[in-house]
């Protein structure tokens, strides 16, 4: 009940310091909080498989590829000016995440080691994680997921392929859009010229 | 299993309101990489309720299509960021409103 509370408000806390800052890079530091905190609530609605991947996929993959994007666009545009300091400044915010993020690691690993540990009859519904069984195993998840619900995966495959083969075509080599190959070529020395001349 | 400790009316509530802060990021702020992290927030508030839900019906089902769900978004993101990311390098613009390429 309580960490239903906790989480909800850090869930709302961040979602509209996400939205209403405005500098994307702290956007993304907010986003951090808010994947974090709702991974650790999943954790209470006996959902581990499903935290677990929401750290990696958005925490580790989505939210990495918003910070490239951020440093690609940024790079060229405002150019770096050698300020004072400003570690000082963000220096208390920053702990704090870390100290939230730190805490919510701290509830989930208790959490799981208790569960896991927990000395129950093996026809409990409430048992080890990961075993069949057991609401929210993994075990479960993959023969439901394999089973019974092939054709949604299958089609997932398919939405995934799509995605790659946009995104190559909308961010890749730009080449194909030069209408010979000579312009091609030209095209390329050009870019070295200008990357040897650094920008005089 | 125990039943559920918080009432579900109060996740769809949590939900609701997370999903209407991504709706009024959509709509309130003009930089695309905000626009893009709104729409994560609402997938985020879906998939809450998707677990919840599971939890309440003692159902694997919702885990199924979170997971899904999580694989859509994943490909949203790279492909949003893509358009972001060839719409700058063309024309320099960072605020949504200036794009206006596929206007009528």
């Amino acid at each position: 009940m309580a960490a239903f509370w906790i989480l909800g408000i850090t869930l709302i806390g961040s979602a509209i310091w996400c939205i209403t800052n405005t500098k994307p890079v702290y956007s993304v530091v907010a986003l951090l909080l808010n994947f974090a905190a709702l991974a650790a609530m999943y954790l209470t609605l006996n959902a581990e498989f499903l935290a677990v991947i929401q750290m990696i996929v958005y925490s580790g993959a989505i939210l990495i590829l918003f910070l490239f994007v951020i440093a690609l666009l940024s790079s060229g545009v405002t150019p770096f000016s050698v300020g004072p300091n400003k570690l000082p400044r963000i220096g208390i915010p920053a702990v704090v995440v870390l100290l939230i993020a730190l805490g919510f690691l701290t509830y989930a690993v208790n959490r799981v080691t208790a569960n896991a540990f927990a000395n129950t009859s093996p026809t409990s519904p409430v048992g080890p994680v990961g075993t069949a069984g057991v609401f929210g195993s993994v075990a479960d998840f993959g023969k439901a997921l394999f089973t019974t619900y092939l054709l949604p995966f299958e089609i997932t495959a398919l939405v995934l392929m799509v995605a790659v083969i946009g995104v190559i075509l909308l961010a890749g080599d730009q080449a194909p859009y030069v209408a010979s190959q000579k312009q091609a070529e030209e095209v390329r020395r050009e870019m070295r010229e200008a990357i040897l001349r650094g920008g005089e | 299993m125990s039943p559920m400790a918080v009432p579900i009316a109060d996740y769809v509530g949590l939900s609701a309101v997370i999903f209407f802060i991504g709706v009024a990021g959509v709509i309130v702020r003009r930089n695309p990489l905000i626009m893009l992290m709104s729409i994560e927030l609402m997938f985020n508030a879906a998939n809450l309720l998707f677990i919840a839900f599971s939890r309440a019906w003692l159902h694997n089902a919702g885990h199924i299509f979170a997971f899904l769900v999580i694989t859509v978004a994943a490909a949203e993101a790279a492909i949003g960021l893509a358009i972001v990311v060839t719409v700058f390098r063309t024309s320099r613009h960072v605020d949504v409103d200036d794009i206006a390429l596929m206007k009528g």
